[in-house]
């Protein structure tokens, strides 16, 4: 149990990272990676929400199945990650409100988050129970953290590089993101047990 | 109602991908072949198309406050909808988009076309707007899929065109593709992640190189007129 908890957990942050090697969540990714304060504050929102996401879609999957209405579920998880995201507008308006205005637009915008989405739709698939569900949704969202982390901090770089015009804005960001996929590419032959 | 200025919008000034810079995670996630690039595009299409007559009908009863969860809800259905007959006609197709398919749901073409284009436009022009972004969509993932098949794996139309039969389409995505140069000599990354990063921001920088480049020819004419 504990090894195949342990096993999850690293092919989560490291050898399947869900921005470097899924591509699930690069819309916030590459939006809210100017700075890395912001950045930080982004990641935890989206682990908290995958987490909690992970862990109520597995009991709603359930009853679906139970009910034979397995083909609600997209329609059942939107809904209920779109509430999360409300939950956590409301609570970081009222407690952290330097973050929320920093945050802008992209916190609501967590709902279309694909990484939200994205495990519970692969929590489903890969049939796990509800103790890896819930640990493939943390840690699938440190795994974000460490990315829109690594990648703001490369970005804050860039301000001072050198570049040609037409790659200002995105396409360098992307071009950055592309060489940090090709790092995190190295562990992509690690195996565990 | 401007049809062929929508086209134009949605094909290359305001191409949802590269000049609105949205629905990125699935353009560099499935464009490994153009059988995976076509399908999704077209899946897009179809239902962004729904998508925008559905919203655009129902745009005077809407509330604004609920109005996001609304087009969630109109978007989840007809994903599904379309998931289903994935999984019932085109099996490989449903096999090889894999999660992709329903987090058509969660992609922010759909979402942003309904917010600001069918909230506010009626419904024959909401579905243009569809068919042209859509199309935008699909130009831009065929794009990706030539660049990265190419490079990667050395063929052109994997999965979609067999020619060892004569030259005939493929739909369930068993055709081999015209193979250009042997697949051992393709460059691997091209079809990783890496390489899906590096295509998607050389084709922005080129979008952008073109538009600046004819913004500036524009300016240049004017200022000659002025000067005559």
């Amino acid at each position: 149990m504990v090894t195949s908890l342990l096993s999850i957990s690293l092919g989560a942050i490291l050898i399947n990272n869900f921005i470097f090697s899924q591509f699930l969540g690069c819309c916030p990714f590459l939006g809210v990676s100017q700075k890395v304060d912001t950045a930080l504050g982004m990641g935890l929102a989206v682990t908290f929400v995958m987490g909690m996401s992970s862990a109520l879609c597995y009991v709603v999957t359930g009853l679906l199945n139970a009910l034979g209405l397995n083909y609600m579920g997209t329609l059942a998880y939107i809904l209920i990650i779109a509430s999360l995201v409300q939950l956590v507008e409301m609570f970081l308006k009222k407690n952290i409100p330097s973050l929320y205005s920093s945050l802008g637009i992209y916190l609501p915008l967590i709902t279309t988050n694909c990484a939200v989405l994205g495990v519970v739709l692969l929590n489903v698939q890969n049939s796990y129970n509800f103790i890896e569900s819930v640990t493939y949704g943390i840690t699938g969202g440190l795994g974000f953290l460490v990315a829109i982390v690594l990648f703001a901090s490369v970005r804050e770089r860039l301000q001072f590089a050198e570049y040609p015009k037409s790659f200002e804005g995105f396409p360098i960001a992307l071009v950055s993101a592309g060489l940090l996929a090709l790092a995190f590419m190295g562990f992509s032959g690690m195996k565990i047990w | 109602m401007n049809i062929k200025k929508q086209f134009k919008e949605g094909l290359i000034t305001n191409n949802p991908v590269l000049v609105q810079l949205i629905g990125m995670c699935a353009t560099m996630a499935i464009t490994t072949s153009m059988f995976n690039g076509v399908g999704m595009g077209l899946s897009v299409l179809i239902i962004l198309t729904c998508c925008n007559v559905v919203v655009s009908l129902l745009r005077k009863i809407i509330p604004g406050e609920i109005r996001l969860a609304i087009f969630v809800v109109v978007i989840a259905g007809f994903v599904t909808i379309v998931d289903l007959l994935l999984q019932a006609f085109v099996p490989a197709l449903s096999d090889a988009l894999g999660v992709f398919i329903p987090l058509i749901v969660v992609n922010c073409i759909i979402i942003g076309r309904a917010e600001a284009f069918c909230s506010k436009n009626g419904v024959a022009a909401s579905f243009i707007d569809g068919i042209a972004q859509g199309l935008g969509y699909t130009l831009v993932l065929m794009a990706m899929c030539f660049i990265r098949e190419l490079l990667g794996s050395g063929s052109i139309g994997g999965g979609l065109i067999d020619i060892a039969n004569g030259f005939r389409l493929t739909l369930d995505g068993s055709g081999a593709g015209i193979q250009i140069f042997p697949s051992e000599y393709g460059i691997m990354y091209m079809i990783l992640p890496f390489g899906g990063f590096m295509t998607l921001g050389a084709l922005i920088a080129l979008m952008q190189y073109v538009l600046r480049k004819s913004a500036e020819k524009k300016e240049l004419k004017e200022a000659q007129e002025v000067n005559e």
